[in-house]
C-alpha cells in the first residue's frame, strides 16, 4: 500500500522524502512497461485528464499525453491560443467549465506563478503543475532526479551544479528543492544578473565562474536562456554569454574527471551548450526525455489512486 | 486470533514434488513451456518449482515474474493504491505453454489481472494455473486451477498465510488464520 502525502502535485517543495522514493519506485515499474512490446496498462481507464496549456510546450505536453495514453486515460487538450481565454474568460471559469464535463484531473501550465496553487483551493480535481511561470516545474525536477538516480544510485554527497538562467527558471527552483531533500549538494552558476538575489538562502552554493562549477560538480544541469521572459537586457549579447558561460568539449577535456551533462530542453545549441557536448557520451539528455514519460505515469497513477465513492 | 497449521515443511516438500511430476506429465521436458510466478508472493513458490523441475528434467526451466498491479480491477476502489513490484520476463511468451503460479487462490481477481498483464507480452499457446492453496467456494470469477497443492474450505473471515524460508522464516509453513476474536 502506498500513497503520496499530497493530493495535487504543485511543486517539489511540499513533497516528503517518502513521496520521492514512492514516485521513483513506481516510475521504475512504468519504465519497464514502456519498454514492452505492448506499452499500455489499463489502470486509468475510467479517468479523464485535461491538459490545459496556457503557455507553449512541446516536450512536457507530449510527455504528459503519452503518459496518460499509456495508462489508458481519456485525454483532452486545451491550449489558450485557440480558446475563449482570448475572449476574456477567467482562469477559474475556464477550468470549472472543463470540470463540468466530468474531467477528473488537470495538468496545467500557466505563465503566472501560483496559478495551480490558486486553482487547488477552488476546485475539486487533482491538479498537476506542468510549470507555473518562473516558479516551479515539479515533474521536470522529478525526472531530473530520477535520471541522476539511474546513473549514480545514491544522492548522498553527490554534487549537482545548475548552470545558466537561474532567475527565470522554474526547473532550477524545483530541482533545488528536490535535490536538497534527497541529500545532494547543489550549486547554482550563472552571470550575477541571472542569479536571484537571495538564492543562497535555499542552501545552495553560488559560483560565477562556469569552469569552477564544472570542476566542483559530478552532474551539471545546464539551463536555457529564457529570452522570452526577459523584458530587459541581463547581459550584453548571446555571443558574449556563450563565450563566458557556454559549455564546450574543450572545457570538459580540461577536467580530469567524469561529468554528466543534463539539460531540460529545448537546447539552444551553441549558446549554453555546444553540439560536441550535447551529443557526447557525457550527455544523458535523451534518457531524461524517456524517464519523463515514466515519471509522469507514476505521478498520474499515484494521484489518481485515491479511493472514490462509486 | 487462532492459527491452524495446514501444511508443514515435510508436507510442503511432498506437495511441491507431486505438483512438479504433474507438470512434467503435461509439459514433458519443458522445452516449449515456461513458468510465471505472480508477484509478490507467488514468486517464492515459482522459484521452488523451478529448482525441483530442473532436478527432474535435467535442463533449465524458463521462469518469469509477473506483476499485476496496473491491471487490477480495484484501482480507485481501495483506500490507497497498491505498490507495484518488478515484472521480469526474460523470454518470449509467444507460442509458449505458460504455467501461472500463485500461492493462494481466493477470489480469482488477481489471476484475471495476470491473464490481462501477460498478453501484453504476446500470445501464449496455452495458459494453465498452479496454486498451492485453493480456497474453495470463494470465487468471484469463473477461474479454476489446473494444479492444486491443497484444497481448503474457508470462511470469508479467515485468511491463509504462507511463510517461506526465503523471507527469513525458520521453516516453510502455511497457516489458516481465524480473524474473529474467540
Amino acid at each position: 500500500m502506498a500513497q503520496l502525502s499530497v493530493q495535487h502535485l504543485l511543486g517539489t517543495k511540499n513533497l516528503t522524502l517518502d513521496d520521492f522514493h514512492l514516485i521513483f519506485e513506481t516510475a521504475d515499474n512504468f519504465k519497464e512497461i514502456i519498454n514492452r512490446p505492448i506499452k499500455k496498462v489499463p489502470s486509468l481507464r475510467d479517468i479523464t485528464i485535461a491538459n490545459v496549456f496556457f503557455e507553449n510546450s512541446t516536450r512536457t505536453r507530449i510527455s504528459f499525453e503519452l503518459a496518460e495514453k499509456r495508462l489508458s486515460a481519456d485525454t483532452i487538450n486545451f491550449s489558450s491560443s485557440q480558446s475563449s481565454v482570448k475572449k476574456g474568460e477567467t482562469l477559474l471559469d475556464t477550468i470549472n467549465n472543463i470540470l463540468a464535463m466530468k474531467v477528473d484531473m488537470i495538468v496545467m501550465r500557466h505563465a503566472s506563478p501560483g496559478a495551480p496553487h490558486f486553482l487547488s483551493k477552488h476546485i475539486n480535481a487533482n491538479i498537476i503543475n506542468a510549470g507555473d511561470g518562473t516558479h516551479e516545474h515539479p515533474t521536470q525536477a522529478l525526472l531530473d532526479a530520477f535520471s541522476i538516480r539511474s546513473k549514480y544510485k545514491s544522492f548522498e554527497g553527490l554534487k549537482v551544479a545548475i548552470i545558466g538562467d537561474i532567475l527565470h527558471s522554474r526547473v532550477a527552483i524545483s530541482d533545488i528543492f528536490a535535490l536538497k531533500k534527497l541529500g545532494a549538494e547543489v550549486m547554482v552558476c550563472g552571470p550575477n544578473t541571472l542569479l536571484p538575489k537571495y538564492i543562497s538562502s535555499l542552501g545552495v552554493k553560488v559560483e560565477l565562474d562556469v569552469f569552477k562549477a564544472l570542476q566542483w560538480c559530478d552532474v551539471a544541469n545546464v539551463l536555457r536562456i529564457q529570452l522570452e521572459r526577459q523584458q530587459i537586457k541581463y547581459f550584453p549579447s548571446l555571443r558574449e554569454y556563450s563565450i563566458y558561460y557556454g559549455i564546450n568539449k574543450r572545457m570538459l577535456d580540461r577536467l580530469d574527471k567524469e561529468i554528466t551533462i543534463m539539460h531540460p530542453g529545448p537546447i539552444n545549441r551553441g549558446v549554453e551548450l555546444n553540439s560536441d557536448v550535447a551529443d557526447s557520451e557525457h550527455s544523458i539528455i535523451l534518457n531524461q526525455v524517456e524517464n519523463g514519460v515514466a515519471i509522469r505515469m507514476a505521478v498520474l497513477y499515484l494521484l489518481a489512486g485515491a479511493k472514490v465513492d462509486a | 486470533m487462532q492459527k491452524k497449521l495446514i501444511i508443514d515443511q515435510d508436507l510442503l516438500d511432498i506437495t511441491i514434488s507431486r505438483l512438479c511430476y504433474q507438470l512434467i506429465e503435461n509439459h514433458n521436458n519443458f522445452s516449449n513451456s515456461a513458468i510465471l510466478g505472480l508477484q509478490p508472493r507467488g514468486t517464492f513458490l515459482a522459484d521452488r518449482i523451478k529448482a525441483k523441475l530442473e532436478s527432474l528434467v535435467n535442463r533449465e526451466v524458463e521462469i518469469g515474474y509477473l506483476d499485476t498491479t496496473f491491471h487490477r480491477d480495484d484501482f480507485r476502489r481501495r483506500e490507497t493504491p497498491k505498490q507495484a513490484n518488478k515484472t521480469h520476463i526474460p523470454f518470449l511468451i509467444e507460442d509458449k505453454k505458460i504455467v501461472l503460479i500463485d500461492d493462494v487462490l481466493y477470489t480469482g481477481r488477481s489471476v484475471r489481472a495476470a491473464l490481462d498483464a501477460m498478453i501484453s507480452f504476446g500470445r501464449p499457446k496455452s495458459v494453465e494455473l498452479l496454486v498451492l492453496v485453493d480456497r474453495k467456494y470463494t470465487r468471484d470469477l469463473p477461474i479454476q486451477p489446473n494444479y492444486i497443492g491443497k484444497s481448503v474450505n474457508t470462511m470469508q473471515s479467515q485468511r491463509v498465510m504462507v511463510e517461506w524460508r526465503d523471507q527469513g522464516r525458520k521453516k516453510d509453513s502455511i497457516w489458516l488464520i481465524n480473524n474473529l476474536d474467540t
